[in-house]
C-alpha cells in the first residue's frame, strides 16, 4: 500500500452506482462499474452511446458522473484514468482527456468552457473545453494542474454557482474554496477560505441558492455523521446537523453500531419562486450509509440554520440509495442502488424514484409509475426486476466502499492505540 | 516537575540537553498522522501555548500568532526571535516527536529562568506543516513565515515532499497578510535554486531588494540563529536564501 500518494490499492475496491439527472430531465444517466447507461426521458428510449473521440472507452470503475449545469454537457470519469465529455443531445463523446491517475471528481464551469477533475494524488486539473459548444469532437487534451490538496484524496469537486470559485473537498476533512481565475491555465493559486469543521472525511458539497442569495451558501456531508452550512467568502461553519440520532431511531438493526455516513446531498431548489413565504427555505435530500432511506433537511438560508423536517423510508427491501440526483423541472427525485466489483462483473442496480417530496406523505413510486416503466429499468438497472439477494449484495458492497475511508483510519488509530500500551520504554515509578 | 532532578536536562543550565531528544533523522511527512490536529484555527487553545497572554482577565486575548517556524527543529531561531520581538507571538511547527518535546521543554525552562517574559510569546506544536497548516492560522494571520534549513529530498520522486512547491505556497499566501515576508535558506545549492524558482513562479510573492534585505534585522539570523545554520556555519558551507514578499493578488 503506498500511502504516501494517497494512491491505494484499489484493485478490487467496489465502485458505488451513481446517478444523475439532467437539468431539464431530458436524460437520466446512471453508471455501475464501467458501463455508462444512459435513458432519453422525451423520447423514452435507451440511449446508445457514440465515441468518436480518438480515446479508449471506460474500462474501469467510473466514479463521477455530471451534467452540466447548461444541460448541454456531460462527464464521466474513473478509475481507468480517463475524462470523457459528451454532448448530452447527441451522445456523442466529443473529447477524452488521458490523466495520470485515477480519477475521483469532476465539475463542469456553468458556461461549459472549462472542464475540472480530481486525481487521486490530490491534484485538481483543468482542460479547456473551447469550441466544444459547436458540437464538435475536439483533439485529445491534457489536463493543466490547477490546484493541489496535499496528498489527499478529494472526494467532490464543485463550481460556485456564479463561476467565481471551484471548491474541493478531501478525505482530511477539509473543503477549499479557491477563486477560479480568468487564466485558469496558470493555475489557482489565490485561496478564498477554507470550510473547517468537519471532523471526518467530508463526502459531498453542494450548493443552496435561492433568488435572494444567489451567490449560494454551501452544504457539506460527512462521515462525521453531519450535514454543515457554510458562507464560502469567510469560510465560517453556520450551522452543523447531526443526522445521526434520527437515522439510528428508525435503523431496524439495533445490535449493530452505526457508523452514520451522508454519503449524498442535493438540493431541491423552491419550486415556487414567487412564494414570498416559503423563499427562505430550501430543502434537501441526502443518503445516508446504512439506511433505506432518505433525511429531508431544511435550510432557513436567512436565519442560519439547519434542520430535519422528515425521513423518508423506501419500502420493499433492502435499498440503500448510494447515489441520488433531483430534477428541478419536474420534482423528481432519482436514486440508485448497487455496486461493481472489477471492471468485468457485470452490474445490477436498483433505479428507484420519490414524487412530491416536499409533501406529505411522499411517494416512492412503483416500477410500473417511472417516467419511462419498464423500457427505462431494463435498460438502466441491467434487467427489469432485480432480486432482494442482488440488493443485500450490493449494499453490503457499498457499505465498505464508502466506509473504506474511514476504516483505514481507524485502524491506524487503533494500532497506535495498541502500540502506545505495550511500550515498553515507560519508566517504572519508584 | 524539578529541571534540576530530571536527568535529561543539564545540571548547569538547567537547559533539556538535547541527546535525550534526538529522533530519527527523517521523518516522512506524507505519512498519515497520530497526533492531535485542531479542527480549525479557533480551536486551537492558545492558554496552553501562552499561559500568561491567554489566561483569566487578561485583554489581550485577541492577539494572535504572527510568525511561524516551519520545521523549526530544535528552536533557535525562535529563541533568538523572542528577544527581538519582544511583543510578538510566535510559533514553531516541528513533525519530530522528540524534537518538539526538546523545544516545548527549552521554552518552558527558559521562562523560569528570565525576569523579563521575553519567552512568554514563543510556543511550539508539533504537527505536519504540509498537511495542516489551514488548521493552524486563519487568512492574513502571519506577517513572517520562516523555512531554514529544511530537509532537501534530493531524489526528483520525493521533490514533491519538499516544504516549498508552488502548491504549498498557494497555502502560504494564503495565511500570510499582503506585505508579509517568507524566509527561506538552505545549504544546499539545488534546493536553493528550486525554492527561489517556486517562489518566483508564484503570482502572490515578489523577491525583496537587496536594500531592503540590508535593512532587515531578521536577514542575518537567518544563517546563525538555528542550529543546522550554525553547523553549516562551523564546517564553513555556503548557504542560499530567498527572501520574498507576500503581495496584494487579485486573480
Ligand atoms: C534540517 S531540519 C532544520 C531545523 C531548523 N529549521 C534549523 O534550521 O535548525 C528540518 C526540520 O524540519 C522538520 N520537518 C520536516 N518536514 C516537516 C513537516 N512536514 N512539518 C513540520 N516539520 C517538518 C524536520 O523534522 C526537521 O526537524
Amino acid at each position: 500500500m503506498d500511502i504516501e500518494g494517497g494512491e491505494r490499492q484499489t484493485k478490487h475496491e467496489v465502485a458505488p452506482a451513481l446517478i444523475s439527472v439532467h437539468p431539464f430531465q431530458k436524460s437520466v444517466a446512471i453508471t455501475v462499474g464501467s458501463a455508462l447507461r444512459v435513458f432519453d426521458l422525451i423520447e423514452n428510449r435507451p440511449v446508445s452511446l457514440v465515441d468518436e473521440s480518438d480515446g479508449p472507452s471506460h474500462k474501469d470503475s467510473i466514479r463521477a458522473i455530471r451534467y452540466g449545469s447548461s444541460g448541454k454537457l456531460f462527464a464521466s470519469a474513473g478509475d481507468d484514468k480517463l475524462v470523457k465529455i459528451w454532448s448530452a443531445d447527441s451522445w456523442h463523446c466529443l473529447n477524452t482527456i488521458s490523466s495520470e491517475k485515477r480519477v475521483t471528481a469532476v465539475a463542469i464551469s456553468s458556461d461549459d468552457s472549462y472542464v475540472c477533475y480530481a486525481d487521486k494524488f490530490g491534484v485538481v486539473w483543468v482542460v479547456d473545453l473551447d469550441g466544444i459548444n459547436e458540437g464538435k469532437v475536439l483533439p485529445s487534451k491534457k489536463g493543466v494542474q490547477l490546484l493541489c490538496h496535499y496528498c489527499s484524496i478529494i472526494t467532490s469537486l464543485e463550481f460556485s454557482p456564479d463561476g467565481r470559485y471551484i471548491l474541493s473537498s478531501d478525505r482530511d476533512f477539509k473543503i477549499r474554496v479557491t477563486v477560479f481565475p480568468k487564466k485558469s491555465l496558470q493555475g489557482a493559486h489565490e485561496i478564498q477560505s477554507f470550510c473547517l469543521g468537519h471532523t471526518e472525511f467530508v463526502t459531498c458539497i453542494t450548493f443552496v441558492q435561492n433568488p435572494e442569495f444567489a451567490q449560494g451558501y454551501l452544504m457539506s456531508g460527512s462521515g462525521d455523521s453531519s450535514v454543515r452550512l457554510w458562507d464560502i467568502t469567510t469560510g465560517s461553519l453556520l450551522d452543523t446537523c447531526d443526522v445521526s440520532p434520527t437515522v439510528k431511531h428508525l435503523e431496524s438493526n439495533e445490535s449493530e453500531p452505526t457508523q452514520v455516513t451522508v454519503t449524498d446531498i442535493c438540493a431541491l431548489p423552491n419550486s415556487s419562486l414567487a412564494a414570498v413565504s416559503i423563499q427562505r427555505q430550501v430543502c434537501f435530500v441526502l443518503a445516508c450509509i446504512r439506511f433505506q432511506g432518505i433525511v429531508l433537511l431544511h435550510c432557513d438560508l436567512s436565519a442560519h440554520t439547519l434542520s430535519i423536517t422528515k425521513v423518508i423510508k423506501i419500502p420493499g427491501g433492502s435499498f440503500i440509495p448510494t447515489s441520488i440526483s433531483f430534477s428541478t423541472s419536474t420534482r423528481l427525485l432519482w436514486m440508485v442502488s448497487g455496486a461493481s466489483n472489477g471492471s468485468n462483473h457485470p452490474g445490477y442496480t436498483r433505479v428507484r424514484l420519490i414524487s412530491r417530496i416536499e409533501a406529505e406523505p411522499s411517494s416512492v413510486l412503483e416500477d410500473e409509475q417511472v417516467p419511462g416503466g419498464t423500457t427505462l429499468l431494463e435498460h438502466l438497472q441491467g434487467k427489469v426486476s432485480i432480486e432482494e439477494s442482488v440488493m443485500s449484495a450490493a449494499a453490503e458492497a457499498v457499505r465498505a466502499a464508502m466506509c473504506s475511508l474511514m476504516v483505514k483510519k481507524q485502524y491506524s488509530e487503533e494500532n497506535r492505540e495498541f502500540r502506545k500500551n505495550n511500550r515498553n520504554d515507560k519508566k517504572p515509578t519508584q | 516537575m524539578e529541571s534540576e532532578t530530571k536527568p535529561t536536562f543539564s545540571k548547569s543550565t538547567g537547559l533539556p540537553r538535547k541527546r535525550f531528544y534526538r529522533a530519527r533523522a527523517h521523518s516522512n511527512p506524507l505519512s498519515d498522522s497520530h497526533f492531535p490536529i485542531p479542527i480549525s484555527p479557533s480551536h486551537l487553545d492558545f492558554s496552553l501555548h501562552f499561559p500568561k497572554f491567554f489566561g483569566a482577565n487578561n485583554e489581550e486575548v485577541s492577539k494572535k500568532a504572527e510568525f511561524a517556524d516551519i520545521g523549526c527543529g530544535f528552536g533557535g531561531l525562535l529563541i533568538s526571535l523572542a528577544t527581538l520581538f519582544p511583543d510578538t507571538l510566535m510559533i514553531g511547527m516541528e513533525l519530530r516527536d522528540k524534537v518538539t518535546e526538546y523545544v516545548k521543554e527549552r521554552i518552558l525552562a527558559l521562562r523560569k529562568s528570565s525576569s523579563g517574559g521575553q519567552y512568554e510569546k514563543v510556543s511550539v506544536v508539533r504537527t505536519n506543516s504540509m498537511k495542516y497548516i489551514p488548521n493552524y492560522f486563519e487568512k492574513g494571520q502571519l506577517s513572517k513565515m520562516f523555512f531554514l534549513f529544511p530537509d532537501p529530498h534530493f531524489k526528483e520522486k520525493n521533490h514533491r515532499r519538499r516544504v516549498i512547491s508552488v502548491d504549498l505556497l498557494d497555502e502560504y499566501a494564503y495565511v500570510l497578510r499582503a506585505g508579509g515576508i517568507i524566509y527561506t535558506i538552505t545549504d544546499v545549492e539545488e534546493l536553493g535554486e528550486w525554492m527561489r524558482s517556486c517562489l518566483e513562479k508564484h503570482p502572490m510573492f515578489e523577491s525583496l531588494t537587496q536594500d531592503e534585505l540590508d535593512s532587515d534585522p531578521v536577514v542575518e539570523l537567518l544563517c546563525s540563529a538555528t542550529e543546522e545554520g550554525q553547523k553549516v556555519a562551523r564546517n564553513g558551507g555556503q548557504t542560499f536564501r530567498a527572501v520574498f514578499r507576500r503581495i496584494a493578488y487579485v486573480s
